[in-house]
């Protein structure tokens, strides 16, 4: 056999491994760096009147919450907002930490499609928001009763996101 | 309206394409009768449709149709005109449609102006371009439609890709492009000699200027992404190693091999099946980079948006196009004989050399790049990096600069290197001289060490072939050579120099503190939120001084993009003749009751630029022989015509 089959025969060869890995499924999985850190102290003042603000505080007395970075302005927001309805209505405490938006905004919005909160920070220069490791809106955190990240959820929530969502904040309460 | 005429003009385009292919392939088999003189207006025509819907994509993301679902989901109407129009390629569908473009244009082009080589072959070779295209506009057509339109249109587009919002980025794939393409058409001239069994210095001498011109686009792409991924990607490497970063550099390896032995071709009539073998790799790594960052099957840092069903439609293409040309090549490789002998110490024989150095680093890149892919089948995950690229390519990488530096003072077909001694001499103190000097500053890996010397023989070894000739007399394409493998020595002394030198800080600084870095004082001034069009960053204040001197300020951040979600790292560069120095601005770390602390990481990178500064003499270099060449072919064509006209004249 003379060299210049080589090539073919190497190509083929990489024809079928190829083939072969195209076939797999890939785990679409990212897990995140802050994933079991404690959240950094903060303490934001209410982004709403009437309402009561958030600190690192109030993570901390035992019990489990999804932590939702949300703002009036964000589109996906308002798709997610019946899901956090349907996550309060399975028994979740739901607090927020509104991105750079004005009460008079967020109180339009919540009239509007719906409040799923006890509680909603005002975080103006997103500090709040850096700190945690979110680099957008929508993004949810589950916080275990001592103030731990136990779970990060990036981008808005959708249907089929709830049961794991309501799944991860039980194991973070065990 | 714009978005179907559009994919109307694409359809067009395809059509001609198919029958681009019919006429010339029935014109190889001799029975073509009037077919045969439909291929190149085919070709021509194709070349504008295609273009025309290029132009009609690029007017959707100029006004933000977002009816349209590729502008919806890479676009935003808040978006600096410059990105929106960039945003037109930076996306997979839009990219796709840049290059066929790209090729349908070459196509036209060389229907247009290419007269030299034998009918038959030249009709081949439109087939075989024919040929490729029809596969691209098939997965653009089934696969990869950018004119598709949403149901109900969007109320906002998703954005682009933040870390594609830069113009160094909005301008490196198109370049990159540029080179994949014009491997495109020298894989077509191979196959059209190949069907011919034409291969000639003619033939070379035709295909020349097209890897020359791929091969310098391809160098400034390589340069300008290893540029911006220094930058932007806030580590402070320039090279990675990654799938990405390898699917340019595979083809550049490959097409720099065939331009020196398409020289050689050209010169002598040596090296013909070699030859057509780096023109079929040669694209075949353009594709093979293509299929590799599409399709989602390597894991890379630089992640494309990844689809499996487009990927096994590149396969298919991959598979059809390569393994066809491969096949014809096994058939015809005996039938095109290896033409004029030449012996071990001549201008050949280095070339040949190195053309077999710059085959084996491709065999160890590309070993890198699938190793991972092969391992996975048996269910192992394994990551190749820098301490297998590194030495395995430096191994043939040491001795192909050797003889890079001796070859261009060789003569053709034999010589001898007493001929030669002095310049291997002058060349081997400088070796020396420059080892003794870099053990004397300090200790270094021996790969830094190896670079330094070398770079400092080879830089003057390439302008050897200046001395003792009237500078305005050296034809430009000798200038071209000599500007080329001087970038190189500057390149790789960048890269040595950066190995050596560098030196780094990582620490946890207070506002007002100083941290040193090499002969840098750097203080954190202040550190404050920042917000953009679509993102929000904290951002450090350092005043930085270099030896004392005055403080240039950086103002390195840390942004936060929300269309997409995405994290960058802007670092701050300060620039001096010999190095820059590096910032990088991380996360905060508080603890209970003490002052905040920043996270700030400082390099110093002597002569690090050089590395870039090199690049571009080489493409340079390239750029200079391109316009030496064609202004040669120009001439002669002058001067035949000339010479037709006086015996005409003669005549009457």
């Amino acid at each position: 056999m003379r060299w210049w089959w080589i090539p073919l025969l190497l190509f083929a060869l990489f024809l079928g491994v190829a083939a072969y890995q195209l076939t797999q499924p890939k785990d679409e999985f990212v897990p995140s760096a802050m994933i079991g850190e404690p959240l950094p102290a903060f303490d934001l003042r209410p982004a709403l009147e009437g309402m009561p603000g958030l600190s690192s505080e109030d993570l901390r007395d035992g019990k489990p919450r999804l932590l939702n970075i949300w703002a009036s302005w964000c589109v996906p927001c308002i798709a997610e907002a019946p899901q956090l309805e349907r996550l309060r209505d399975e028994g979740a405490e739901i607090v927020g930490v509104a991105i750079r938006d004005r009460p008079e905004d967020v109180a339009a919005f919540l009239s509007r499609y719906g409040n799923p909160y006890t509680r909603i920070g005002a975080d103006d220069l997103s500090e709040v928001q850096l700190v945690i490791g979110s680099s957008g809106v929508p993004e949810t955190f589950v916080i275990d009763g001592e103030g731990r990240i136990a779970y990060q959820h990036i981008g808005d929530i959708r249907a089929e996101h709830v049961p794991r969502l309501l799944a991860e904040l039980r194991k973070a309460g065990e | 309206m714009i978005a179907e005429l559009g994919l109307a003009a694409l359809w067009l385009a395809a059509a001609l394409a198919a029958l681009q292919l019919y006429a010339g392939a029935m014109a190889q088999r001799g029975h073509a009768g009037g077919l045969a003189v439909l291929v190149r207006p085919a070709a021509i025509v194709q070349g504008l449709a295609c273009a025309f819907a290029f132009a009609m994509l690029l007017w959707l993301f100029a006004i933000t149709d977002l009816s349209v679902k590729l502008v919806a989901t890479n676009s935003h109407s808040a978006k600096p005109l410059l990105y929106k129009l960039t945003g037109a390629w930076g996306n997979h569908e839009g990219s796709m449609l840049l290059w066929v473009a790209v090729m349908a244009l070459s196509g036209a082009l060389i229907a247009l102006v290419e007269r030299r080589l034998p009918e038959r072959t030249m009709l081949a070779t439109l087939a075989a371009q024919a040929f490729v295209g029809l596969g691209f506009y098939a997965f653009l057509i089934f696969s990869s439609n950018p004119f598709e339109r949403l149901v109900q249109p969007a109320a906002e587009g998703l954005g682009l890709n933040p870390l594609l919002q830069d113009i160094g980025l909005a301008l490196h794939p198109p370049t990159l492009y540029f080179g994949y393409v014009g491997l495109s058409v020298a894989f077509s001239f191979a196959v059209g000699a190949l069907l011919t069994r034409q291969v000639t210095p003619e033939f070379a001498r035709v295909m020349r200027p097209w890897v020359l011109g791929a091969w310098v686009f391809l160098t400034l792409g390589i340069t300008a992404g290893s540029y911006w991924a220094y930058y932007e990607l806030g580590w402070g490497g320039w090279w990675f190693w990654d799938p990405v970063e390898n699917a340019s550099l595979m083809p550049w390896l490959a097409a720099t091999a065939l331009l020196h032995s398409a020289s050689v071709l050209a010169a002598r009539d040596a090296l013909r099946a070699w030859t057509i073998m780096l023109g079929v790799v040669a694209f075949s790594m353009s594709m093979l980079g293509t299929f590799l960052v599409r399709s989602g099957i390597l894991t890379s840092v630089h992640a494309f948006a990844v689809d499996p069903q487009r990927g096994t439609f590149i396969l298919v293409l991959l598979a059809l196009y390569i393994g066809g040309a491969l096949v014809l090549f096994a058939l015809r490789a005996a039938s095109i004989a290896e033409g004029e002998r030449f012996s071990a110490t001549s201008r050949e024989g280095a070339l040949v050399f190195n053309n077999v150095m710059l085959t084996a680093i491709l065999g160890i890149v590309l070993l890198g790049t699938l190793y991972p892919l092969l391992t996975e089948a048996f269910d192992v995950r394994v990551s190749v990096g820098p301490p297998y690229f590194n030495p395995a390519g430096a191994f043939f990488a040491v001795p192909m600069l050797l003889v890079m530096a001796v070859g261009p003072l060789l003569r053709w077909r034999r010589d001898s290197l007493g001929r030669i001694q002095r310049p291997i001499v002058l060349c081997g103190v400088i070796v020396l001289a420059t080892t003794v000097a870099a053990l004397a500053i300090g200790e270094m890996s021996i790969l830094a060490l190896l670079g330094l010397a070398l770079s400092a023989g080879l830089a003057v070894a390439s302008l050897l072939p200046l001395r003792g000739r009237r500078l305005r007399r050296v034809p430009l394409a000798v200038w071209g050579m000599v500007v080329a493998h001087f970038g190189l020595a500057v390149a790789v002394f960048g890269m040595a120099s950066e190995t050596a030198f560098s030196q780094e800080r990582l620490a946890a600084v207070t506002v007002g503190e100083t941290v040193r870095v090499g002969p840098w004082q750097v203080t954190l001034t202040e550190v404050l939120p920042n917000a953009g069009p679509n993102w929000t960053a904290i951002e450090g204040h350092l005043a930085a001084s270099y030896a004392g001197g005055a403080p240039v300020e950086l103002d390195p951040q840390s942004r936060s993009f929300w269309a997409p979600v995405q994290q960058t790292t802007e670092s701050a560069l300060a620039t001096r003749w010999n190095g820059q120095l590096y910032a990088v601005v991380g996360s905060e770390a508080r603890e209970e009751g003490a002052e905040a602390r920043w996270q700030l990481r400082l390099w110093w990178k002597p002569f690090v630029t050089f590395i870039w500064y090199g690049g571009v003499l080489v493409a340079l270099g390239g750029a200079i022989a391109l316009v030496g060449r064609v202004g040669a072919d120009l001439r002669r064509r002058t001067v035949r015509r000339r010479a037709a006209e006086r015996r005409a004249e003669g005549t009457a």
